[in-house]
Formats: structure tokens, sequence, C-alpha cells
């Protein structure tokens, strides 16, 4: 994202900052005047050559779309909520990052990590499938057994949910 | 002491491979009077599929809300995203009809329903409101004294302020006065209040491992004996990647990393065994033997 591009008129859709704004969390992205709280206080852009916020959030307001939501660095975010908690603007940078990687799911651009993770919900209840061995051993040191999943009902009051069409089901 | 009672909200972290945490709180909790009644039914927080689908980890959340309403119990959670996801949906779903009608019209398909009738704390929140710290003192008969750790918040425990509402993120106090109650000293170091890294492992490992590479140079810096946690993917950040992290950057930290509610348990007189030190990664028993035989020094 930091890579020297001439931004083109063309590529600008105006509406897409009205879009954001309409999204819950995404509410107050015309405040930011990019100051650079967010960047200079993010410790993934410590370490990242390539995640900027402040730069994502002018990308947005200027209506980069496609730049903004095919872009690898938008899923650096460790969701750690520094850049939320300073900003002098309350923009909600991380919670306007949040809605933007939802859009950029509702394309298509998805990390598999969050494909697998819902599968596993969808059909366990759980994030990440707990191993029957895991299971056992709870047993022989006296935990009390995981309370189950309701996958049919889970699906039951997911139906609607647009994310579920990217996500493959197995077995039916 | 009141006898306080919750509804255990595990998680998926926890029993997926921080059995550890676990076992400890559940017998550091029963200790100190908390009783523990288990969730009838259970789905992921949500959490983890907010980036992708803010809906969705809605409608999770809300799954679990209304679960522990039938149940008529507050939520207590041992990992921190829970507890954060929980409450900030509780306070979203409760403020805003809209929302909450649309929510509910999902739930209703599975026969339940969001009324907003009960809290989700963290175990740390539960400690300090429902126990009190001069309770957690008295419950202590082998004071860890000469011991000098490090503790690492976490972000959800924290931040942002607006949800969670419960300690100061910038200059967090709470977990510090709770490791003191077990006779330790809990040493400052530089970014403290800063994320493990955890979150973003499986987008950018590298990223992820340097973050928290940084973090262990500080604490190694202070001399810490051992880093305390009270979240199980800050756990999992610090104590599974240690060894890597060391082979990676060619560096030595031989930092164990706690559990909180295994120093707790240690400090109340629970045998070692029965505090699953064995689960941690990297070695402890040399921390664990000092303790018990009360000659721990810097």
């Amino acid at each position: 994202m930091t890579e020297k591009r001439t931004i083109k008129a063309s590529e600008m859709k105006p509406d897409f900052k009205y879009q954001i704004s309409k999204m819950h969390g995404g509410e107050k992205l015309m405040r930011c005047f990019q100051c650079g709280t967010c960047t200079s206080d993010c410790p993934i852009a410590r370490f990242s050559d390539t995640y900027r916020p402040r730069q994502i959030i002018r990308m947005a307001q200027l209506g980069l779309k496609e730049r903004v939501l095919a872009s690898d660095t938008l899923w650096l975010c460790a969701a750690c909520f520094t850049c939320t908690d300073r900003c002098p603007q309350d923009v909600e940078v991380a919670s306007v990052i949040r809605v933007l990687r939802n859009l950029a799911a509702e394309e298509g651009h998805i990390p598999q990590v969050f494909k697998d993770e819902c599968t596993s919900i969808l059909e366990s209840g759980y994030a990440y499938r707990i191993p029957e061995l895991r299971l056992k051993k709870r047993e022989s040191v006296g935990l009390p057994a995981l309370p189950k999943g309701n996958p049919d009902s889970l699906c039951k009051s997911l139906r609607g949910v647009g994310f579920l069409k990217h996500v493959e089901k197995k077995g039916d | 002491m009141a006898q306080k009672k919750y509804l255990m909200f595990l998680g998926c972290a926890i029993p997926y491979r921080v059995s550890a945490f676990e076992i400890s709180a559940r017998k550091t909790l029963t200790k100190l009077g908390v009783e523990l009644v288990e969730m009838p039914e259970f789905n992921c927080c949500g959490l983890p599929l907010d980036p992708v689908s803010h809906e969705m980890m809605l409608i999770l959340a809300a799954r679990n809300l209304a679960l522990a309403e039938e149940k008529g119990l507050d939520i207590i959670t041992l990992c921190p995203g829970c507890a954060g996801t929980l409450k900030k949906v509780n306070k979203m779903l409760k403020e805003d009809k809209a929302l909450r009608d649309e929510v509910n019209c999902h739930l209703k398909e599975a026969g339940l329903q969001f009324k907003g009738t009960v809290d989700a704390k963290h175990f740390v929140q539960v400690l300090m409101e429902d126990i009190g710290l001069e309770n957690i003192k008295k419950s202590v008969v082998k004071p860890l004294t000469t011991l000098r750790v490090a503790e690492h918040n976490g972000c959800h425990i924290l931040r942002p302020k607006e949800f969670i509402g419960f300690d100061d993120p910038e200059d967090p106090k709470m977990l510090k006065a709770l490791i003191e109650t077990t006779g330790a000293t809990c040493l400052d170091y530089m970014d403290e209040t800063e994320c493990c890294g955890a979150p973003s492992v499986g987008v950018n490992d590298k990223v992820a491992l340097e973050l928290a590479r940084d973090k262990l140079n500080h604490i190694k810096q202070v001399n810490a004996e051992a880093l305390v946690t009270i979240c199980p993917f800050c756990h999992i950040m610090y104590d599974t990647n240690e060894l890597r992290i060391e082979k990676m950057f060619n560096e030595v930290y031989g930092i164990p990393v706690l559990h909180f509610t295994q120093l707790l348990g240690l400090a109340m007189g629970i045998p070692p065994d029965e505090l699953a030190f064995s689960e941690l990664r990297v070695d402890s028993s040399k921390i664990v033997k000092k303790i018990c035989e009360g000659k721990t020094n810097a």
C-alpha cells in the first residue's frame, strides 16, 4: 500500500465514504484529519513495511475502493484498539478498518484462516476443532465435559447472513 | 465471603490448547467462593469472525447472551476476547433498539431472544469487584515475596475504553494489584500495554513474532523471572512461540509464561501438580521449585 502510484480521478469513488459511514463502526470516517496518531501508535505498523492505518483511512475517504479492498495489508490489523482509544477525532479507526474488511470479504477477499474458523463454528460451535484427545484428557484431569455446540440451532439463526456464501459447506 | 454464582464461558482457545489456564482458574476461583455453573450450550463468542462479518459476530454473541439469560446467570470468562465481545454486544443491543430487533429476528429462528438481562465479566473483573483485593490477600497462605514478575494484560481487557471501561488502558493497575496480593513484585517495563501480536498470526507470522519478540526483550531487560498473563491468546503467543522466537532471531529468554491463576494458586498453597505447570511449553520447573522452597530471587 505504500507503493507510490499516481491517484487518478477516475479511480476515486466519491460515494465510498458515505457507504462506509452508514455502517456500524464506520460512522466517523469523515472526521479524520490525517494527524497520524493511529499510525505512530500502531504496534503492527512498527514492524510492517506496508501497514499504515492513516493511509488506509485516507484511501477510504478518497474513495479508492478497489485498491483498499483488494489490499493484503488490510488484514494485518491486530484489533488492539490502541488507535481507537487514542484518536483525537474519535474516528474509531479499528472499527473503520473492520468495516473495510467486511466489505472486502463481501467481494471475496478473505484470508483462509477466517474461512476455516467459520466452517468450524458452523460445524461444531467452536472456532477450532477440539481434538478427541483433548476431550478425553479433560475427563482424566477432572474437568467437566465441554458444553455442546448446537450447529442446527446456530445455522437457523444465521439464515440469510451474506457472508455464508463464501464458506464452503461440507457434508450437505 | 458471599457466594457468587456465574455461568462459565470457556470460549474456543482454552479447550483447544490452554487447559492449564482452565484447571488453575477453576481451582482458584472456587477457593475464593465463586460458583461456576457450566453453559447448557455454547457457540464461539463471535470475535474471530468480526473481521469478515460483523453481522455474524453480533448473532453469535447475542446467542450466548440469550442462552445465559435463559439460565438467569451472569457470564464469567477466562478469555478477555470473549468478555470484551459479549460486553460490547450486550451494550450495543441494549442501547440500539433497531439493531436489537434485527438480531432478535435471527435468534427467533432458533427459538431464542435477547432481552438484555445479564452481564458478562472477565474473571479479573470478578476478582476485583466481587471478591476484592482484601479477600484475595486473606486467601494467600504462601506469599511469593521474593518473586519478581512482569505482567501482560492483553488488549481486550483494556480497549476499546468505551466498551470495556474497566481498568485504565494507558496505565492499567488491576492485574498489578492482583499479582501483588500474592506477595510477588510486579515490574514496570517498556510498552507494557502493547499487543502481543497473536491476532496477526496466520495473516503475517513474521510481523506477529517480531512484536512478541520486542515485548520479550523488554521483559528480559527488567530481569523478570516470569511473565504473567490473563488471556489464552497472549499466553499461546508467548509460551508456545518463545522457543521459536529464540531460534528465529537468535535470542535467549528462558522466561516462563504463567497464567495468573497458577501464580495465585501457588500463593494459596495449592500443590503445584494440581496447577498444570507441566502443560506449559517454556520450562517453569525451576521457578516453581524456587517458589515452593521460598527461595526466589532476581
